[in-house]
């Protein structure tokens, strides 16, 4: 497996395949007999009350967990765990839920870290600052430049991210994870705790992101609105256990499905 | 407005990167340089050399090391003592070995020996974390200087287990031993100090810099995003240690000449010192290592002047004086201002640049 085997995966067919995970905490069952596939290109949303599983989920894509049981099946090999490192150069990033950024570090180094593993000078080199490593420095700013258009964030690039509000965190966090110039992004609700405008904002980027650059996204997310909204497919987790899937229309009406947003709805 | 960057664009990535992106400071840092290598060699002394600039070039060296490790990849240190007294022991086992080779590839080979021995203390370093970290290295410190003490081989078997360094030139001029001359001393530390200095900074800024960031700040994302924790944690103790073994180096060959391990490296004249230069100076700045090295250094002799000279206090009540007022300037820096005197001098250059403009 790897970044190439990726890219060769025509649109449309599977490129991660989930089978039968299951994972536990001690006692606590995260994840039960859970079997899904995401397609190359699509929007893919997880949903899902409190505590359903589904940030488990996305850890168990990109190694952060290894799974109790089940497989893994990522561009055509079977697997049972995946490794975050492996998961990173084979073209997975991933935002978190509770931000994960580097917060000593001002918004562009932040970025130029999501190149680090694009970055091929050795330390001496590094030590001199030769030549070839000063272009290579160039190259990557150039690239993470793009993205700071992309994503509107010229006037906070010196600022140190620690001091920035929650949304901007948010915001550069995807940042972070678009200048791995990723095949398949993975967002852990990536609009949590934003006004109606930024959640536009946020919607507009994911989606441009996976229309343009034609990156695979898989997110989870609580706003049903922005869920059926975005995504092309969905499926739906519940006690650790998949509940329904299928497109949005399919979704949102499934007895099962809306039984158990029911059973939540005073949250 | 004395600082002003209006006008001063920056037409490429590079300039915008460049170590001093301001034209203030490119000018201010030539004039440094000017004064360091064409007037001071002319004008020292052997009190300056030996009391002032020489402890302070090489302190600073230890600073970049402990902030290398400390400042930028956030691994906490107290075993600067013993890896400078590997650097010290390696130039003296070295010079024994090979009397003809040169003192200068000596002491950077003696730092390539305390990188690798700083790899082998830093391997608990993926498991343990802060305070226990900073535990197993104080372990690692009392380790070392108890080995330099106990094997007779490391001290050639002298009777009072010091060693002495031996005479040694550099373009037929000694720069070890009791005859070198204040110049050669300063200058043969400056070259290094300099040299060394620009290496740190161009590693700071580029891939390796921005992979310790990354474990310091959150090292569960540096692996998300490819940072292998291991690795870059193990390449900030061996860069860390180079520059502190070639600062025990030259600690023990040029400045003092001849040293007993347990006292010329105790963990509190050296590891808590050079801990206190990074805080006081800034973690996780250049500048900072410097600042605070010329603090540590120039603080007690300042302090001396006023106690001991005008006041006329006994030298014993000046130095219990001194102590307390190091330990009153811990607390100050930690909890006033964490960033140390490198921000005090970036928040002044701020008001510079809006000098005579309120806001
Ligand atoms: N590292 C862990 N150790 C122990 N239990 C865990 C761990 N991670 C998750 N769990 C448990 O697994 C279950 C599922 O958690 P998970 O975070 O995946 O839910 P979620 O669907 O993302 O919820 P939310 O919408 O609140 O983010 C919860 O009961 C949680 O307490
Ligand atoms: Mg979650």
């Amino acid at each position: 497996m790897s970044l190439e085997d990726l890219k060769q995966i025509p649109f449309g067919k599977t490129v991660i395949e989930l089978k039968n995970i299951s994972l536990a905490f001690g006692g606590v069952k995260a994840l039960t007999d859970v079997s899904f596939d995401v397609k190359k290109g699509e929007v893919f949303a997880i949903i899902g009350p409190n505590g359903a599983g589904k940030s488990s989920m996305l850890n168990v894509i990109n190694g952060f967990y290894k799974p109790t049981s089940g497989a893994i099946n990522f561009a055509g090999t079977d697997r049972n765990e995946m490794e975050p490192e492996l998961a990173a150069k084979s073209g997975i990033a991933r935002t978190f839920q509770n931000i994960a950024l580097f917060k000593g570090m001002s918004t562009l180094d932040n970025l130029m870290t999501g190149r680090l593993l694009k970055q091929k000078q050795n330390f001496l080199m590094q030590a001199l600052y030769f030549g070839p490593v000063a272009k290579e420095e160039e190259e990557h700013r150039e690239r993470v430049e793009r993205v700071i258009d992309f994503l509107d964030l010229q006037s906070i690039r010196r600022t140190p991210v620690g001091s920035l509000p929650y949304g901007l965190q948010k915001r550069v966090e995807l940042g972070r994870a678009l200048a791995m110039e990723p095949e398949i992004l993975l967002l852990d609700e990536p609009m949590a705790g934003m006004n109606v405008e930024e959640k536009q904002d946020m919607s507009r980027f994911v989606l441009t992101v996976n229309n343009e650059l034609k990156t695979t996204i898989v997110l989870i997310e609580h706003d049903m609105g922005v869920v059926m909204d975005i995504s092309d497919r969905i499926v739906v987790l519940d006690y650790g256990k998949k509940i329904g899937s299928g497109l949005p229309k399919e979704i949102r009406n499934n007895k099962t499905v809306i039984d158990a947003y029911l059973g939540v709805s005073d949250d | 407005m004395i600082y002003k960057e209006t006008g001063q664009y920056k037409s490429s990535y590079k300039s915008d990167h460049a170590i001093f992106p301001l034209l203030q400071d490119k000018i201010a840092f030539s004039t440094l340089m000017f004064i360091a290598f064409l007037i001071i060699p002319f004008v020292i002394n052997s009190y300056w050399e030996k009391a002032i600039l020489v402890p302070f070039l090489i302190f600073s060296l230890a600073a970049i090391g402990l902030n290398i490790l400390t400042g930028y990849c956030g691994q906490v240190s107290l075993g600067t003592g013993g890896f400078m007294a590997v650097g010290a022991f390696s130039t003296y086992k070295i010079m024994t070995y090979f009397p003809d080779m040169n003192i200068m590839i000596i002491i950077l080979i003696s730092g390539l020996i305390t990188a690798a021995v700083g790899i082998i203390f830093g391997l608990p370093s993926l498991r343990i974390k802060g305070f226990y970290l900073a535990v197993a290295t104080l372990a690692s410190q009392f380790f070392l200087v108890w080995l330099f003490n106990k094997v007779p081989w490391f001290y050639n078997y002298s009777d009072t287990g010091q060693i002495t360094v031996s005479e040694r030139t550099m373009f037929g001029i000694p720069v070890t031993g009791a005859e070198a001359p204040s110049y050669a001393t300063y200058l043969f530390c400056l070259v290094l100090v300099v040299t060394l200095s620009f290496a740190a900074k161009n590693l700071i800024r580029s891939k390796m810099g921005r992979s310790w960031m990354a474990i310091r700040d959150m090292d569960i994302a540096a692996e998300i995003i490819g940072v292998p924790p291991l690795k870059t944690k193990l390449s900030a103790f061996a860069i860390s240690s180079f520059y502190i073994g070639v600062a025990g180096a030259l600690y023990f060959a040029v400045f003092l000449g001849a040293i007993e391990v347990t006292e010329s490296f105790d963990i509190m004249t050296i590891s808590f010192p050079v801990l206190f230069m990074i805080i006081i100076g800034g973690l996780g700045s250049m500048l900072g290592s410097f600042l605070g090295a010329a603090f540590v250094v120039t603080l007690p002799i300042g302090l001396k002047f006023l106690m001991v000279d005008m006041v006329g206090l006994s030298a014993v009540t000046a130095k219990h004086f001194e102590i307390t007022i190091w330990g009153l300037l811990m607390i100050v820096f930690l909890i006033v201002e964490p960033h140390g005197l490198a921000r005090l001098w970036s928040i002044a250059k701020e008001k510079l640049r809006r000098w005579p403009f309120p806001y």
